[in-house]
């Protein structure tokens, strides 16, 4: 089953008759429906439909994935679930579905934001919505910007490189966390990683705290002066820190990295078994 | 004591504002579409504008803990600009069903002008298609007989009194809208309109039947603890609790309530998703319980600076 049809029924089996006779005809009308239609159906989406979760079960989410690599739906709730769906059965082209969510992003409420930039990585003709992936993260509201960093495939698939370390560095600066990026290791760069550095420094200097996730994109392209800030975390930093150094300096080829990790036994051990990583950072038991 | 300020403009008003009102207490806002003390020119500014209403300033709002909701419509002032008002009804519909909007608003009249009485029944005629409530703001000028205006031709549209709230009441206007069953609102401006003295006079005159009391503050002279600061004062001279609750809190959230947009469970037990959208995210890198949606704890708010 494609992505709508997945949409669709997972809608089916959560939604009261009502609702979902509302959403059938909405779809209906919108196989070749105006602009207009288009744009009351996905507004009137949370009056008719609700806002609860969506909640998935493990073979849905599977179907998911499998239907849309990477696609990972399972924090969406059933108004986003039910905008993305009405989007994808109006079923257009990828120039006019680009002017019709342009359209809808100028008018948009907060949630419908979050939802149109969730709905990314469904949308025809992908490389069509970089400029505005790159909207979304210029946002300064906080849970848009998020729709689009996080559980999020498109930014690692499309984004060019210095848009995806703005978006990196942004997602520390506003307080957010890395772990949810999807493609985070894959796309870490020698650039990206001297940026978060400087931010750093930048943080160390103003006497402020500074997220141990940042570590994790700058571990492997660490050299020089960036071990020596690996080193100085090790030494001084909090607890947390500290594990976040150690597996950064893990995953450097630089031979200076070992040594460094090396004078830490326990914490070698611990990476070296598994006993931490950047989930068990994230997610604390 | 909690409140509700059902007509505030917030675009206009700083963060030290939100801040105030939080600690004094105000849980929930409505913010009007209003003009911007000068008129516009482009429909895109009335896209834009409108668009941070449901956007921007409820997040905004959202950090500091108040639930922010909005009314959309075209003033009357600016509705007197007929070409532009034309686009602009064209563009309302898109706005409408958004969440969070409780009503068509603020609409009315203002010079009493055809044009405006154009635009106010088409948007009444709106508020029926879209089955909606209808947020009435009267003249400033020739007050009485625009609020009875307002009034009988809200009536003439079919649309139910129990629907419309007549704003920025006073002395003289109150009987007429409350003997036609429509709700009264009253605005405590310093200075002009309604002083809170008055308010206490009037609230011991009428009880808080089918009334409740705004801010209005904008970007002129105006206060935005004004609810919280009558509700003091009425306290203080011997208005009966339940009266002052019904008239800052409790009769906005009935007149507004019956949009299905505004509930009080949004504040007392915001639901995990509103959590996730509008406060700080549940970022748990640093050893922290996770933070999902936490508000300034509403009993400390009672001991308010507008109380002290």
């Amino acid at each position: 089953m494609n992505p709508a049809q997945l949409l669709q029924k997972w809608l089916e089996l959560r939604l009261p008759a009502d609702a979902r006779a509302w959403l059938a005809e909405a779809a209906t009308k919108l196989r070749n429906g105006s602009d207009t239609d288009l744009y009351r159906s996905v507004s009137l989406v949370t009056r008719k439909i609700g806002k609860t979760d969506l909640a998935l079960a493990p073979n849905e989410r599977e179907q998911a994935g499998a239907s849309r690599e990477g696609w990972d739906p399972s924090d969406w709730s059933l108004d986003q679930a039910a905008r993305i769906y009405l989007l994808l059965v109006s079923g257009t082209d990828g120039a006019t579905f680009l002017r019709r969510l342009e359209q809808l992003c100028d008018t948009a409420d907060i949630g419908e934001l979050v939802a149109f930039y969730r709905g990314l990585p469904l949308y025809p003709d992908q490389p069509r919505y970089v400029l505005r992936a790159a909207e979304g993260i210029r946002t300064s509201m906080k849970a848009v910007f998020e729709a689009v960093a996080h559980r999020n495939p498109y930014p690692a698939e499309q984004l060019a490189e210095p848009a995806w370390n703005q978006m990196v560095l942004k997602s520390l600066f506003i307080g957010s966390t890395l772990h949810p990026i999807v493609g985070l290791d894959r796309r870490a760069n020698p650039e990206l990683a001297r940026m978060l550095c400087d931010y750093a420094h930048e943080r160390w200097s103003a006497g402020r705290p500074i997220s141990p996730e940042l570590w994790r994109c700058v571990g492997p392209y660490a050299r020089g002066e960036m071990l020596r800030d690996l080193g100085r975390v090790l030494e001084k930093g909090t607890d947390p820190e500290r594990t976040a150094a150690a597996l950064a300096l893990a995953s450097s080829p630089d031979p200076e990295a070992t040594g460094l990790l090396w004078a830490y036994p326990e914490l070698c051990r611990a990476v070296n078994e598994n006993k931490v990583s950047w989930q068990t950072l994230a997610n604390p038991a | 004591m909690r409140f509700i300020d059902p007509h505030i403009h917030m675009s206009a008003r700083t963060t030290d504002d939100y801040e105030r009102m939080a600690t004094a207490g105000i849980v929930a806002l409505i913010e009007p579409a209003f003009w911007l003390g000068q008129p516009r020119t482009q429909v895109g500014s009335y896209i834009d504008y409108m668009s941070s209403l449901v956007g921007w300033e409820r997040f905004r709002a959202a950090q500091f803990g108040i639930h922010h909701y909005c009314t959309i419509g075209l003033n009357s002032k600016e509705a007197n600009n007929a070409a532009l008002a034309e686009q602009v009804l064209e563009i309302l519909p898109r706005y409408l069903v958004k969440e969070g909007v409780v009503a068509v608003g603020e609409i009315g009249y203002d010079d009493q002008t055809p044009v405006e009485d154009k635009y106010y029944r088409a948007q009444l005629a709106l508020a029926k298609e879209f089955d909606m409530l209808v947020q009435v703001h009267t003249p400033h000028r020739d007050k009485k007989s625009g609020t009875i205006r307002s009034m009988e031709v809200a009536i003439e549209m079919g649309v139910k009194p129990e629907h419309v709230v007549i704003d920025h009441n006073n002395e003289e206007t109150v009987q007429d809208v409350l003997d036609r069953g429509f709700w009264a609102a009253f605005t405590i401006y310093p200075n002009t309109k309604m002083g809170n003295e008055r308010m206490v006079e009037i609230a011991r005159k009428y009880g808080s039947n089918r009334m409740f009391i705004d801010s209005s503050a904008d970007w002129g002279v105006s206060d935005p603890l004004a609810v919280p600061k009558t509700a003091r004062l009425m306290l203080d001279r011997g208005i009966p609790a339940s009266d002052v609750e019904a008239l800052c809190y409790g009769n906005a959230l009935k007149a507004f309530g019956q949009s299905g947009q505004m509930k009080e469970e949004h504040w007392l037990s915001p639901a995990p998703v509103d959590q996730r959208m509008l406060f700080e995210g549940n970022s748990v890198l640093r050893g922290q319980t996770p933070r999902v949606g936490e508000q300034p704890p509403i009993a400390e708010r009672m001991d308010s600076v507008a109380f002290k």
